[in-house]
């Protein structure tokens, strides 16, 4: 009888695919933080006075505050002086207007990552808005979309454009006071996506972002801002991949959405960033602020992830449903393999009457993966007639992963309903074989197995993106089939 | 007529987690026979249908199976299923999530691929589905449920047919099929059974009551005791063995080993 190749270690063994590093001059700024390094930033953007005393402000905020401890995950201290807080590609630096302006050494980068930009752009009618380390180097779609009165951009341009809106939004759902790396995000983000929608505007496409990291020792420090006007409509989808990278990099987004009286926002997430090696080396901290804010009467905020990547991830998409009958979806996939660790999960906070929220959250443990899923339903006093549903799922692969689940609900008004479902399931040798059996491989039976376990959050996700999805959680599924 | 031979297993000796089970197993299966091996419980037949069909943690510790001239044992268990071997399994597993149709058109299209035939598209798929669906006599909901799930007993028994009916296998090896139905059903399961069978390939049959031999009628019987094959007759046999049990055989055999 041959070999089998037990699953388990197929899992285990499978290489990160995305591992390379593109050969582009970044022009960065020495390593360490202080207050010289946020003005530093801050002039290299050209920004105005108010946005830099916004980000002193934070800086020395973030100065009084400690790190958290509280996530179920492990890592060794984080040296904050050891990171660069700026660097960008050097060839870019007055900005390309159009592709073909772009260094052809990034495009490749996206075509390797299976992101033809202009085909994909054009054919699947996306707007795509790539961030490359710190800068966006390509926007397109922007005339058909400005049409409308969208402004879709990178927040340096809208800081530059629009400063207006800029400064009305920016910090009002997650304050710089918010958390130590809320914090720290608002002194020193370097880029980020920018799209307001106004009144009674549906975005005619999906709007879309790649985010890669490729200098070595950068935090990445995105911001994204999403306001949605009075009956305005938004799908947004954001991606990324990273290069294999001996160093652990810290990235610490934070990402804001805002939805005023009918307002839908639908923010889509397929994360895919180095996960370390099999021992666990290298590999992205995840440290992601999600917020949005549902503040108008029937407003809708919806987040989905797909987390495959990440060394450790700790984020915690959530819904501040404000407004009367306003409704928050929250539906994850994450994956943890190798030595992976995820603390993820959702805040459901309910204030207005008749609020609605739905949580799908399928963790998925392989190799000595480490998945906890953490969660919060509040229901304030004011929230009458306020409704959620929980489901927590968690599948084990082999036998040295982990799942974990913590549900906290408060309920401050007896009106409320509250469910909560949660199980835990493992893919058994025996469903293996009788896939095998029937003709297929073992690999082929374990994605499967799971893609048919993720199915109800892969339907959230737009048609091409669920393709992706789907097809990046195979490549991480993947080994070496005997 | 020349005997075209399937299957040939010469002293196959095999066990799991160190224990030895089938202790030196000759049979031969030609092509367009029915084979029924029968057994008291722990004799080794479903260990049998285990290490035929590459199920992992059976060792085999010696002796060969050649599956059309090729070594059997040598092959992953989703080749052989590929080359044409399909187990119906005893106990069906559920694989909850992925969806029956979605499961079903992977497989036939695996073993399409593997023949060097054109993978089917969905409508090709469907209308396959359909016209063998009516023999099992299926329910077309079952097909949009995921892989076993929810299934009846008799539910998992006929769609383990029905699978054989859509891989068109040319060994197949029905493990305890008879096992939970009612005689409703195991006619069905039987009729469906009997309708696959064609010149070209053959089937072999575990069971442990004679039951289902009245509607799954074999060429040959054998009797499986403590990992071999002690006595091989007619179909006349399992009704011998239905009349006295396996002790006259048991106690012969005790005789000979003493003698």
């Amino acid at each position: 009888m041959s070999t089998v190749v037990d699953p388990i270690e197929e899992f285990v063994n499978s290489d990160y695919k995305y591992g390379f590093i593109t050969d582009v001059e970044s022009e960065s700024l020495p390593p360490g933080l202080n207050e010289s390094v946020v003005r530093a930033i801050s002039a290299k953007k050209n920004e105005p006075e108010w946005l830099l005393e916004w980000r002193l402000k934070a800086f020395r905020h973030w100065q009084t505050m400690a790190e958290p401890k509280w996530p179920n995950v492990h890592y060794p201290t984080i040296d904050f002086q050891k990171i660069v807080y700026y660097s960008a590609p050097k060839s870019n630096k007055d900005g390309p207007k159009s592709l073909d302006e772009v260094d052809p050494e990034l495009l490749k980068t996206y075509a390797k990552l299976g992101i033809p930009l202009h085909e994909r752009a054009r054919l699947a009618g996306v707007a795509v808005d790539a961030v490359f380390d710190s800068v966006s180097v390509a926007t397109t779609f922007k005339g058909k979309l400005a049409e409308k009165g969208i402004i879709f951009c990178s927040f340096s341009e809208a800081v530059r454009e629009h400063p207006e809106l800029v400064k009305k939004y920016l910090g009002t759902v997650v304050p710089y006071t918010d958390n130590y790396y809320a914090a720290l995000n608002s002194a020193v983000f370097s880029d980020g996506s920018f799209c307001f929608i106004p009144k009674g505007v549906r975005c005619p496409m999906e709007l879309s972002t790649y985010f890669r990291i490729n200098a070595k020792n950068t935090g990445q420090f995105e911001r994204t801002l999403i306001v949605a006007e009075a009956g305005a409509y938004v799908s947004y989808l954001e991606g990324c991949t990273a290069p294999m990278r001996d160093e652990n990099q810290l990235h610490a987004a934070v990402v804001e959405l805002l939805a005023m009286d009918d307002a839908e926002i639908k923010y889509s997430t397929v994360q895919n960033w180095y996960p370390g090696d099999k021992e666990g080396r290298g590999g992205i901290y995840n440290f992601v602020t999600k917020r949005g804010l549902a503040k108008g009467r029937n407003s809708k905020i919806s987040w989905t992830q797909v987390e495959t990547g990440s060394a450790i991830t700790w984020k915690y998409p959530s819904c501040v449903l404000q407004g009367d009958n306003s409704v928050g979806e929250f539906y994850s996939v994450a994956l943890t393999n190798n030595l992976q660790q995820a603390d993820t999960g959702t805040k459901m906070i309910h204030i207005g009457k008749n609020t609605r929220s739905t949580i799908v959250s399928k963790g998925i443990s392989a190799g000595r993966g480490q998945n906890s899923y953490r969660g919060l339903v509040k229901v304030m006093k004011s929230a009458t007639h306020a409704r959620n549903f929980s489901q927590c799922d968690s599948l084990l692969i082999g036998d040295q992963c982990g799942a974990h689940t913590f549900p906290y609900l408060e309920v401050k008004n007896t009106t409320a309903r509250v469910e909560h479902e949660a199980t835990t399931s493992k893919i058994g040798e025996d469903q293996i074989f009788y896939c095998q059996q029937r003709g297929l491989s073992r690999q082929d039976a374990v994605n499967m197995i799971v893609n048919g376990y993720c199915k109800e959050v892969f339907r959230q996700l737009p048609m091409e993106f669920a393709v992706e999805a789907q097809k990046l959680l195979g490549v991480n599924l993947e080994g070496s089939v005997g | 007529m020349n005997k075209n031979p399937i299957l040939e297993i010469r002293n196959l000796q095999a066990g799991v987690e160190g224990r030895k089970i089938l202790k030196g197993l000759d049979l031969t299966i030609n092509a367009g026979e029915v084979h029924a091996i029968m057994g008291p419980n722990g004799s080794g037949k479903s260990t049998l249908a285990a290490v035929l069909s590459g199920k992992p943690g059976y060792e085999v510790l010696g002796g060969t199976a050649t599956y059309f001239g090729k070594d059997l044992l040598d092959m992953d268990p989703e080749e052989r299923a590929r080359e044409g071997v399909f187990l119906a399994f005893q106990y069906p597993v559920e694989i909850p999530g992925v969806n029956s149709t979605y499961f079903l058109k992977a497989a036939v299209n695996e073993v399409r691929k593997h023949r060097g035939e054109e993978e089917l598209d969905a409508i090709d798929f469907l209308k396959l589905v359909k016209e063998r669906m009516k023999v099992l006599h299926l329910d077309e909901s079952l097909l949009s449920r995921p892989v076993n799930e929810g299934f009846s007993g008799g539910e998992k028994k006929r769609n383990e047919i029905f699978q054989m009916a859509l891989l068109e296998p040319k060994l197949a090896i029905l493990d305890e099929t008879d096992s939970g139905l009612d005689i409703d059903a195991l006619r069905i399961v039987a009729n469906g059974v009997n309708k696959l069978k064609h010149s070209d390939n053959a089937q072999l049959v575990i069971t442990h009551y004679q039951r289902l031999l009245d509607y799954i009628v074999p060429d040959f019987v054998h009797v499986l005791l403590d990992g071999r094959i002690v006595k091989s007759g007619g179909k006349e046999l399992a009704l011998e063995l239905e009349k006295d049990g396996y002790d006259p055989i048991i106690e012969q055999e005790s005789n000979l080993v003493t003698a």
